[in-house]
């Protein structure tokens, strides 16, 4: 036997809108929590909060390494010698104007940094993880009759220079990382967050 | 005394009544061929994975600091935990090779189409799953090839364009993959995607046995019912196929036992050499190889390598990896042809059929190897070929001549 329609359908109708309205939010409510769940937990963001470097006692030429996120991230201060002489080995290089995205917007400029004088790059060579060293002498050095500065992988060679540009036909395939960074002050570096995007 | 017992349970449970509907009395087309073995070598692959799965979860640790030493630990420690696990990992490689062989069957057989579209997007489902299933129980081990894997294949998300930043640190549950991410991989592992391969699987074995099983011709075996309503070209499940199905069962367990005994490394397909090495976030291996049943995918990862549009070409080569896995969904719907078996369908159909079987191994070959130009050019080539088996055939299924298709299953 079909059931007979109900007395009241637009009466119905309504009452099953309206519970089913309640029971999707009600849903919604309950996916909050395993949703959430999946973000990084209070240790993971602690662990990886932004890092604050001062770097008031860093003279041109020095370099210091700041740890965020597990990875040593190397903040360098350069010379007036060698800010002018950036331009020096365009042809060299294999993307000199940080085509592949691997700085922050504020950052892609031949200096490949917020402030022209300080480079924040993250020491993971984009070939296989190791860490470059960093060698800011010009002139002749063991792998390099011609060197402007700059960082030298001692695992496979590969070479950067002092803007972390990677060098033509070397293994490392890009740019070194420049990771998002602002100053709080003149001589307060964060790393980690963007700051005012201005 | 059994009789009286099964009566018991008869009036409180349909319990003769479904065996002999998804058991012995199912009616199977006379003309099945060894194709037809992929399917119950499945569900035997789907016993062992559960069984061994289960085994290992008893010795194994879910943490970044302890899961690589008691994988040793199970390979050395625990009694015959070595072969518990290279039946685990033999199992993987099987439950691939053998869901690749059922679903070519069903493209030559046409044995999506009508109507059988919900049973084959029931099967896409599961081979969906089990990618899913390959992918995190790869990760559990923590090795070298566990950690740059996740790395490689997480990262993809990052490149989705305005989300993919945040979407990826919400996956990973931290700003590296660590054990936080390893541990989430763990719970899909072992709990949800087990859980829902098995309800699905279970639910397309009773869509198959709703609409019955397709055969190598492609003929519709209910037109023609004896008196009782069983239609004539089908022969019960029991004996006559269960007898076929051991033997085919017995037989696969030979080449199953002798890489589980003899070759568990497959040659570095199985288990590949990198995996022997513990996790290192600060070394990246030589070669990210993936394992052997995602090469082709892999190859069309890396075949995308211009930007369109605006969109990254890492994003471009992520959209069309998951195209390549998704679009076996739509054959029910992108075949026109009247015909459903390869044996009826005209040239094109055979045509673009072998092209994509050639196209899925090249692609497959060219996804283990490291990447040279001459590779990505292939690569790219290929892509192109494997979609076009699909794209283009709603066209070429359309204006082929086929061949007259008997109304009953002819034996020769």
């Amino acid at each position: 036997m079909q059931p007979k329609s109900p007395p009241n359908p637009g009466r119905r109708k309504f009452l099953i809108g309206a519970t089913s309205a309640v029971g999707a939010v009600g849903i919604a409510g309950a996916a909050v929590p395993f949703i959430s769940a999946f973000n990084p937990s209070a240790a993971a963001e602690a662990a990886g909060a932004p890092a604050v470097a001062d770097i008031s006692r860093l003279s041109p030429g020095e370099m210091i390494i700041v740890e965020w996120r597990g990875t040593p991230i190397y903040v360098v201060k350069h010379s007036e010698e060698s800010i002018d002489k950036i331009d020096m080995n365009l042809e060299r290089l294999a993307d000199p104007d940080s085509e592949i995205e691997a700085q922050p917007i504020y950052a892609k400029n031949k200096y490949r940094s917020r402030k022209v004088g300080i480079s924040v790059l993250s020491a993971v060579c984009t070939h296989l993880g190791c860490a470059p060293k960093y060698y800011p002498q010009l002139g002749v050095v063991d792998f390099d009759q011609e060197w402007q500065g700059g960082f030298f992988c001692p695992c496979h060679g590969s070479k950067f220079d002092l803007a972390g540009r990677v060098y033509a036909g070397v293994p490392a395939p890009d740019n070194l990382t420049v990771p998002p960074h602002y100053f709080k002050s003149d001589n307060i570096l964060v790393i980690g967050e963007d700051g005012d995007l201005v | 005394m059994v009789t009286k017992l099964m009566n018991w349970f008869d009036d409180r449970l349909p319990l003769t009544a479904t065996i002999e509907r998804h058991l012995t009395k199912y009616p199977a087309p006379i003309n099945m061929n060894i194709w037809y073995l992929a399917g119950v070598l499945l569900v035997v692959v789907l016993v062992i994975q559960l069984a061994s799965g289960i085994w290992l979860l008893m010795n194994y640790e879910p943490t970044a600091e302890g899961a690589f030493a008691s994988i040793q630990y199970i390979m050395r420690d625990v009694q015959y935990g070595y072969i518990i696990r290279y039946m685990h990992t033999t199992g993987a490689s099987a439950f691939f090779a053998l869901i690749f062989l059922h679903m070519f069957r069903g493209m030559m057989y046409g044995s999506y189409q009508k109507p059988r579209e919900l049973l084959w997007v029931l099967g896409w489902i599961t081979y969906l799953l089990l990618c899913m299933l390959g992918f995190t129980g790869y990760v559990l081990p923590w090795g070298q090839m566990s950690f740059w894997a996740a790395q490689v294949i997480m990262s993809l998300f990052g490149s989705i364009p305005y989300i993919g930043e945040d979407l990826l640190t919400w996956i990973r549950g931290d700003y590296l993959i660590s054990g936080i991410t390893l541990n989430r991989l763990f719970a899909f592992h072992v709990v949800l995607l087990p859980l829902a391969l098995i309800a699905v699987v279970f639910v397309h074995i009773l869509a198959l046995h709703e609409v019955g099983s397709n055969n190598p011709d492609g003929v519709d075996v209910k037109k023609f019912k004896d008196e009782d309503g069983v239609p004539l070209d089908t022969k019960p499940f029991f004996p006559y196929d269960i007898t076929h199905d051991l033997y085919a069962i017995g037989v696969f367990l030979i080449f199953f036992v002798a890489i589980m005994f003899f070759y568990p490394d497959g040659g570095g397909y199985v288990i590949e050499y990198v995996n022997y090495e513990a996790a290192d976030n600060l070394k990246t291996p030589e070669h990210i190889v993936p394992s052997w049943y995602y090469t082709p995918y892999y190859a069309m990862l890396r075949a995308i390598t211009f930007p369109v549009l605006g969109l990254s070409a890492k994003f471009l080569g992520f959209v069309v990896m998951a195209a390549g896995i998704a679009i076996f969904v739509a054959l029910p719907w992108l075949d026109r042809s009247p015909v459903k078996s390869i044996k009826y369908k005209g040239i094109y159909s055979k045509f673009f059929l072998t092209l994509f079987v050639i196209s899925f191994f090249v692609l497959g070959y060219l996804g283990s190897v490291a990447s040279t130009p001459l590779g990505t050019l292939l690569a790219q080539f290929f892509t192109v070929t494997y979609f076009s088996y699909f794209l283009l055939m709603p066209i070429y299924t359309k204006y082929e001549t086929c061949k007259p298709v008997p109304d009953r299953i002819q034996l020769s």
